[in-house]
């Protein structure tokens, strides 16, 4: 638990253990390799890596080519700039042909800091999500960022990853098991669940704690594949727990909230309270001083927890 | 221009540059390198070039600048500090949660900030944009752009020089700053854009090459420019990355992080010393 280990770095230290036996991949970036972590791959292979300049567009064009030539690619940008600046380029160059490209997304969400607005992407899940085929996931540590490094080149197809900036507290072990679009269960209750993603999966576990003084018993899922969503997992905790929060670093419409909730309205209705940005823009300050501002915080999961219970 | 009047644009250039450290200290962020390279370009035009009354930002007839290579917002705030559209003493909260002064340009919240950038390649097309709204109104303003030599990578940037040209954007001026650095390595192993001065040329505009730290060579492109053609003006300004900071000067990792107090401390006393010598000069 005490190691703070970036998901961005996990992906990219990945990237050079699995380049070592799969000489197969190439790896593309836009100016960002220090940034994204792309940069141990480059360094370990340097003739599979190709900068592409500032110019994301063309990258993931120059992508869906080599894919289309057999290649698998890894394209690494930050979310702001592959999910957003080049939306149309993977729309059709990539996931129309469904082509096997790994977009690997680092700096999303209000964790970026300091940076501010024009940096946090918090519309990325949602872009991603309504393409279809476009597989959707985002780690909640570095170890889990691993896994989906690893269970991305043994599946054929564009996916999108979204990894963070902020260094966080290690959660899994290295042996854990891992299965894209299967929710983990972290930790058993029987009043609310509280469905989570990415670094948001920490902040879940310390509401549960909260709301567990006050004798009530959350569930807590990490949902680290937002597409496909694992409905079962969904219905489940509907059914069993008649009371669902999600929370993400996103905009409340279109994520990780909007993907649950369209599985529960369709199959078996119950109170759904969504957390993330209520469609606001995000402004620099430190992390942890911006989750608080934004809500993103254990105190705020709690009471919107109490509040899907009354609703039940 | 008289030597007076040059070291006086000179100081401004140096207390911008001070600005620019006190900034990215105090945020413990920032971009640095690419701030101090343009240090001097943005006292010819606050100080001299500009029409502008910081008292009256939102002047319709005003001339406007558009930092296209927005992470270089510590300069563009320093130099707007310097000219009084808000308090030097504000630029300390740069980046921090309940201050003004966000990370990258924003025009919602910032006295003196004509539009808000930070994702490289759009700025020039809206400086664009301003430009035409000129032609539309009759306006004689003038609109300036700064981008950076590895943002013309971007393929907006060109699709921006072609409609500049072909729509006679004459009141545009372009600066790209050419320090060659990038993040990944200097510009031209990571992606070279070169050469910069005839690609402009070749897409329709008056082409100047400068050295991007001598005012009189500033300011004596943009009186060219001012001259109005029917051509948009690019001026290709040879920089040095991390100008004024020795140790900052043409080192990489300089581009995107703020120096500790030590560092601070020996890049303002540089500064300091320059800026005294200056202020020397300047009265006599
Ligand atoms: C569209 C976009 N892609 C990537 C970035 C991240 N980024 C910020 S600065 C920078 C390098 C800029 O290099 P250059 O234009 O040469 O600026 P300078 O060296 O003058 O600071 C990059 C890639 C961004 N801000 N916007």
């Amino acid at each position: 638990m005490a190691d703070k280990i970036a998901t961005r770095e996990g992906f990219g230290k990945a990237l050079v253990e699995f380049g070592e036996t799969n000489k197969d991949f190439v790896v593309l970036d836009a100016d960002l390799a220090d940034a994204t972590k792309t940069v141990y791959f480059k360094k370990a292979f340097t003739e599979r890596f190709f900068d592409t300049g500032i110019a994301e567009g063309n990258m993931m064009s120059v992508a869906a080519g080599l894919a289309a030539c057999g290649k698998t690619v890894f394209a690494s940008s930050f979310a702001m700039f592959a999910a957003g600046r080049a939306f149309e380029q993977i729309r059709n160059s990539i996931a129309y042909p469904k082509l096997n490209v790994k977009i690997a997304a680092t700096h999303a969400g209000l964790s970026v800091g300091e940076d501010g607005a024009t940096h946090q992407c918090l519309e990325d899940v949602g872009l991603m999500r309504t393409l279809p085929g476009m597989v959707v996931m985002t780690p909640s540590d570095a170890v889990q960022a691993r896994w989906m490094i690893k269970a991305a080149l043994e599946y054929q197809g564009p996916m999108y990853f979204r990894f963070a900036r902020l260094a966080t507290p290690v959660m899994y072990d290295d042996n854990t098991s891992f299965e894209i679009g299967k929710g983990v269960v972290l930790k058993e209750g029987t009043d609310v669940s509280i469905i989570a993603c990415g670094l948001m999966v920490e902040k879940a576990l310390e509401a549960a704690e909260i709301l567990n003084q006050k004798g009530i018993y959350a569930r807590v899922i990490d949902m680290h594949t937002i597409k496909p969503i694992d409905r079962e997992l969904v219905l489940k905790c509907a059914k069993e727990t008649g009371a669902i929060v999600t929370v993400e670093e996103h905009n409340i419409y279109g994520g990780l909230g909007s993907a649950v909730s369209e599985v529960v309205c369709d199959e078996y209705p119950v109170p759904v309270k969504i957390i993330g940005t209520e469609d606001k823009f995000g402004t620099s300050g430190k992390p942890a001083e911006l989750f608080e501002l934004y809500g993103l915080s254990a105190e705020n999961i709690a009471t919107k927890a109490l509040d899907a219970i009354k609703l039940k | 221009m008289n030597t007076q009047e040059i070291n006086k644009l000179k100081l401004v250039a140096y207390k911008i540059r001070k600005d620019i450290i006190v900034e990215v200290f105090n945020a413990a962020s920032g971009h640095p390198g690419g701030s101090l390279s343009i240090a001097d370009i943005l006292s010819v035009l606050y100080f001299k070039e500009m029409n502008i009354d910081p008292k009256n930002p939102q002047n319709p007839d005003r001339d406007r600048l558009v930092l296209s290579k927005g992470h270089c917002a510590p300069a563009l705030y320093g130099a707007l500090a310097e000219r009084g559209y808000f308090p030097v003493e504000d630029l300390v909260t740069l980046r921090k949660t309940d201050s003004y002064l966000e990370g990258h340009p924003d025009m919602k919240g910032i006295p003196g900030v004509d539009m808000s950038s930070g994702s490289l390649g759009q700025g020039i097309s809206a400086a664009n944009g301003m430009a035409l709204a000129g032609k539309i109104d009759k306006k004689d303003y003038m609109v300036y752009t700064i981008l950076g030599d590895g943002e013309i990578e971007e393929g907006q940037v060109w699709e921006a020089a072609m409609y500049a040209a072909h729509y006679k954007l004459d009141n545009l001026v372009a600066f790209v700053d050419v320090n060659g650095l990038q993040i990944d390595g200097p510009t031209k192993e990571v992606m070279s854009a070169e050469p910069i001065d005839k690609k402009f040329e070749a897409f329709g505009f008056n082409v100047y090459i400068i050295d991007a730290h001598d005012i009189e060579q500033i300011s004596e492109a943009v009186q060219k420019a001012k001259n109005k053609n029917g051509k948009p003006t690019a001026i290709i300004c040879k920089s040095t990355k991390g100008k004024g900071v020795s140790f900052m000067e043409n080192v990489g990792s300089w581009h995107g992080k703020g120096p500790n107090k030590e560092e601070a401390d020996a890049a303002i006393a540089e500064l300091d010393a320059k800026i005294k010598e200056l202020e020397e000069k300047v009265n006599g």
